[in-house]
């Protein structure tokens, strides 16, 4: 069993394993600096599909697949699947799985859902109660500018604030290690998790996520500092999912307030899935499917190739409901983290 | 918000600081000269539809019926929304935004049919622009009602 | 030609611009600011300053959406003219009839004949 340090960081004892990713992504997503990260990239965003919301569940639907692929386990090996996106009801998820036939947990962390999902499955498999278990998570820019902004032909100019919703999904199986084949001699396992707490700071403008999110992401990481006493030293690269330009230099002076330092080591995935000056995404990307993405297509081949060894993955998401702004309410952030390590087989460092 | 955060007004300073403005010197340059060419066309189809030997008036609905009809085909060609990135309110504020405002729900809203889509959500955005512009008039007839009523009687 | 012309262009690039500050200035969303622009046609035009500036700059006075407004505002008042206090309630979307069926129908048209692409 995991134990429990804190109020709600846990160390997992068995290691849940990340036993494949992948990632689906859209035509902006394939002209992005990870393009080549991307498992499937489809030109229209379509995919095929007569409607976004059924794109988007396509997708779930492509990297979930592919995933289960990659790692050669079967479907009917999978115990567990937590799955969200941005819609309404998370059709994405729920629409885009219901053929597996596995048995299915609907998360709804907004942007935070990839690192929600992984604490979720690293839970359930360390506690023995899942044998694998799959996360996934999307969000399509066409489906979410429809529900939560204004139709695609509309004519608006977004402020520099705004960010740029990732027509993506991303998939992750988890096992233990003994269900890694014998001839893998590296593997990414998860070490500690840490749930967040919802933070409000008024923040009313849905043009601005990347400060409705920072406080969020920055309670988080001083908890879960204090309760897994380690610091920033500690960790080669540190990620946040989706916080932005604007909302990255507010996590720096919200930590720095606490003398928490970790600029030198820090990159947001909103800024690595797209090339600002070039991509027109204004403060960077955002949506579920975008951390996910860039944990597929960038982090986890980063680690497993050597170049990074030990990792935090905090997701953000803003829990943003057009109807609550509407009411002249605020929108809250919410984060959630993982510690991912690199193992190497025989090794003797504690994996 | 957790003790630890700065509070909820220092953070909205924070927030100010660290978000940078529009490009308002950019972007009024370019509504005022995309706005003004738009009436500027209008004003040419104006002097066509008047050569034409329309009266004032005929001239004039005929405008806003040119340039709704330019306006929703560059919407379903994609074109307005791209013109509408740089002209901001050049492109909103001219009969064609209004036109766009309709068109563009009215397409998006297809993917739920031609009744509980596109019909449902024509006026989602737009719909405003007509109800206060109407209640607004109804306000000012009433007004004129009442101001010239002795006159109409007498 | 060229003064009727470049007088619309001034005028309604004035009035575009305005709506630009309110824009980037000010919270109000453009769907406020549009109903703002229509309302103010509405008072302006009921109180004649706008048909000066309609005979002064043509197009530059009736494509901005304060032009809808004064249109509204005017056939209310012809309407009431004409019908007595009946009129208050035919007399602005009949002026505005043209506008408004040309946008209903183009937009009808549109959505059966385009998809909306992704951007």
């Amino acid at each position: 069993m995991a134990k429990k340090l804190g109020r709600s960081t846990y160390l997992f004892e068995k290691r849940p394993v990340i036993l494949s990713s992948a990632a689906v992504g859209g035509e902006k997503e394939r002209n992005g600096p990870l393009g080549k990260g991307f498992d499937f990239l489809d030109i229209d965003d379509t995919f095929g599909e007569k409607s976004w919301e059924q794109a988007e569940n396509r997708m779930q639907q492509l990297a979930m697949k592919t995933a289960l692929q990659k790692a050669h386990v079967k479907r009917n090996d999978l115990d567990l699947i937590f799955a969200g996106d941005l819609l309404n009801q998370c059709t994405g998820s729920s629409y885009g799985l219901k053929e597996l036939g596995v048995p299915y947990l609907g998360l709804y962390g907004a942007c935070s859902t990839m690192a929600e999902g992984l604490l979720m499955a690293g839970v359930y498999i360390d506690a023995g109660l899942a044998g694998k278990a799959a996360v996934s998570a999307s969000s399509h820019f066409c489906s979410a500018e429809r529900q939560y902004r204004f139709p695609l032909e509309y004519g608006s100019q977004r402020p520099p604030t705004s960010q740029w919703t990732a027509t993506a999904s991303a998939a992750v199986i988890l096992g233990k290690k003994e269900d890694l084949p014998l001839d893998e001699t590296v593997w990414v396992e998860l070490v500690h998790a840490s749930a967040g707490i919802i933070q409000d700071p008024l923040i009313r403008d849905a043009n601005n996520m990347g400060a409705a999110m920072a406080p969020a992401a920055a309670a988080l990481f001083m908890r879960y500092f204090r309760e897994s006493s380690t610091a920033p030293q500690d960790y080669d690269r540190i990620f946040t999912g989706d916080l932005g330009q604007i909302g990255s230099e507010l996590l720096y002076s919200l930590l720095a307030r606490q003398n928490i330092r970790i600029g030198d080591r820090h990159n947001d995935c909103g800024l690595l899935l797209f090339d600002r000056e070039h991509q027109d995404v204004h403060a960077g990307g955002s949506g579920a499917g975008c951390c996910g993405s860039v944990l597929s297509a960038y982090i986890l081949p980063e680690l497993r190739a050597g170049r990074l060894s030990n990792v935090l993955f905090l997701a953000t998401g803003a829990l943003f409901s057009p109807t609550m702004v509407q009411q002249g309410l605020s929108i809250p952030g919410i984060a959630h983290l993982v510690h991912l390590r690199r193992c190497e087989r025989k090794e003797e460092n504690g994996c | 918000m957790d003790k630890k955060l700065p509070d909820t007004g220092t953070y909205a300073q924070m927030v100010k600081k660290a978000s940078p403005g529009s490009p308002a010197g950019k972007n009024l340059f370019f509504a005022f000269l995309i706005g003004g060419g738009i009436c500027a066309i209008g004003e040419l189809l104006l002097l066509f539809y008047q050569r034409m030997g329309l009266t004032a008036d005929w001239a004039a609905a005929m405008v806003s019926v040119t340039l709704i009809g330019a306006s929703a085909l560059l919407t379903g060609l994609g074109v307005y929304d791209k013109i509408a990135k740089l002209g901001g309110a050049g492109t909103l504020v001219p009969i064609t935004g209004f036109a766009n405002a309709v068109v563009s729900p009215a397409l998006e809203f297809k993917s739920e049919g031609l009744i509980l889509g596109t019909g449902v959500k024509l006026f989602a955005i737009a719909g405003p622009v007509i109800v206060y512009g109407v209640t607004a008039s109804w306000c000012y007839g009433i007004i004129l009602c009442l101001i010239g009523q002795g006159g109409m009687q007498g | 030609m060229l003064k009727e012309i470049l007088l619309a262009f001034l005028t309604g690039g004035c009035l575009c611009a305005v709506g630009q500050l309110l824009i980037d200035y000010t919270k109000l969303t453009p769907a406020r600011i549009l109903v703002a622009y229509v309302v103010a046609g509405v008072i302006l035009g009921g109180i004649g300053v706008y048909q000066p500036l309609i005979e002064l700059a043509g197009a530059g006075a009736t494509v901005p959406l304060t032009g809808f407004g004064a249109l509204l505002a005017r056939g209310v008042r012809k309407a009431v003219d004409d019908a007595g206090w009946i009129g208050i309630f035919s007399g602005g979307i009949s002026a505005a009839a043209s506008g408004l069926t040309a946008a209903i129908v183009f937009g009808v048209i549109v959505s059966l004949i385009f998809r909306p692409g992704s951007k």
